[in-house]
């Protein structure tokens, strides 16, 4: 049998477009971050609160992404910051191209923190770099705290955890001792946050975070 | 289901590698699939059988390479293969490790007809 060798990764077309939007954010100096977790797990509460935190001190844009709907962008205009949704009309995660098309409506030049909320879904987005600077996964308490253990491919990607909804800690069987020994089990260097967004805890030091990683780009 | 945007980035791959005219002559593709990759064999053989169906690649096999997770230990220098994606060393219980192999996704090769020649 004749053989053609190749040797080529499957989605170089993808890592190519997040090289160049990598790139245009580094020419610009905006520091992006690619928000993902599974649907309900806070991703748009926890932006709501970041952006009312810090929207007078650095300048934020956002690109949402979703299957369906632009509920989610209407939640961010509310808070006077520049957005733009991506639909997927079901494709399950984000890539770079369609990020580069939702930048265009950006004025990167005027942006210091771009941040970018994947679709809900904690098993395709791990895949596709969109040319972020860091890949920030939310884990509420009430998915339990197996769940680095289940999707360990997105918890091997990201460089930060947030756990989120620590208020209801009291009411689940999930603990923030073992939720963490899981995920530093799959990455021992994740940078984690653990925080309410319903009562505030833990917001303040996530965004001064945010603001030294923005900062220092400038 | 990102298995199927995956399978349509390896028909292209394939296409740009092999000229139109000898498609119908294209046997199977030999991809490395790492166990950690994200990707799950059955259902990227399912996605690319459902986008070659009734095209030139339909009779196209994808030939799946599965890949063990295994890391590198900086303490102990040994290699080891780990259960469900964990970074820590079964010998010395350190996390000081790098990730040697199992995430890895790629095209390798394309095996063609017989009589096919490769140009080179």
């Amino acid at each position: 049998m004749s053989i053609i060798t190749i040797e080529r990764k499957v989605l170089e077309k993808n890592d190519e477009q997040a090289r160049h939007n990598r790139d245009l954010f580094t020419l610009y100096q905006n520091f992006v971050i690619n928000l993902v977790s599974s649907p309900g797990s806070g991703k748009t509460s926890l932006l709501e609160a970041t952006l009312a935190a810090i929207k007078s001190k650095i300048s934020v844009a956002v690109i949402e992404g979703d299957v369906q709907t632009d509920l989610d962008a209407r939640r961010i205009e509310k808070l006077d910051v520049p957005v733009v949704q991506i639909v997927t009309n079901g494709g399950c995660h984000l890539e770079a191209r369609l990020v580069n098309d939702a930048m265009q409506a950006l004025d990167l030049a005027r942006t210091e923190l771009l941040i970018i909320e994947n679709v809900g879904n904690l098993v395709c987005p791990a895949n596709y770099d969109l040319g972020e600077a860091q890949k920030v996964v939310v884990l509420s308490v009430t998915e339990g705290d197996d769940k680095p253990l289940k999707y360990p491919a997105m918890f091997r990607n990201a460089s930060v955890l947030i756990v989120n909804k620590i208020d209801l800690l009291p009411y689940v069987d999930s603990t923030i001792e073992t939720l963490k020994q899981n995920a530093l089990s799959i990455n021992p260097n994740l940078t984690i946050f653990e925080l309410s967004c319903k009562t505030g805890e833990g917001i303040e030091r996530w965004c001064d975070w945010l603001r030294a990683q923005s900062g220092s780009r400038g | 289901m990102h298995e199927l945007s995956i399978a349509q980035n390896i028909v292209d791959i394939v296409r740009q590698n092999v000229p139109e005219a000898d498609w119908h002559m294209i046997r199977s593709v030999v991809t490395i699939v790492g166990e950690q990759s994200g990707v799950v064999p059955e259902s990227l053989r399912f996605s690319f059988h459902s986008i070659t169906a009734s095209t030139e690649l339909e009779h196209t096999v994808l030939d799946i390479e599965l890949v063990p997770f295994m890391i590198h230990c900086i303490e102990c220098g040994v290699d080891s293969l780990t259960e469900q994606g964990s970074v820590q060393c079964p010998i010395c219980g350190l996390f000081a490790t790098t990730i040697v192999a199992g995430t890895e996704l790629h095209v390798r090769e394309i095996k063609m007809d017989e009589s096919y020649e490769v140009k080179t």
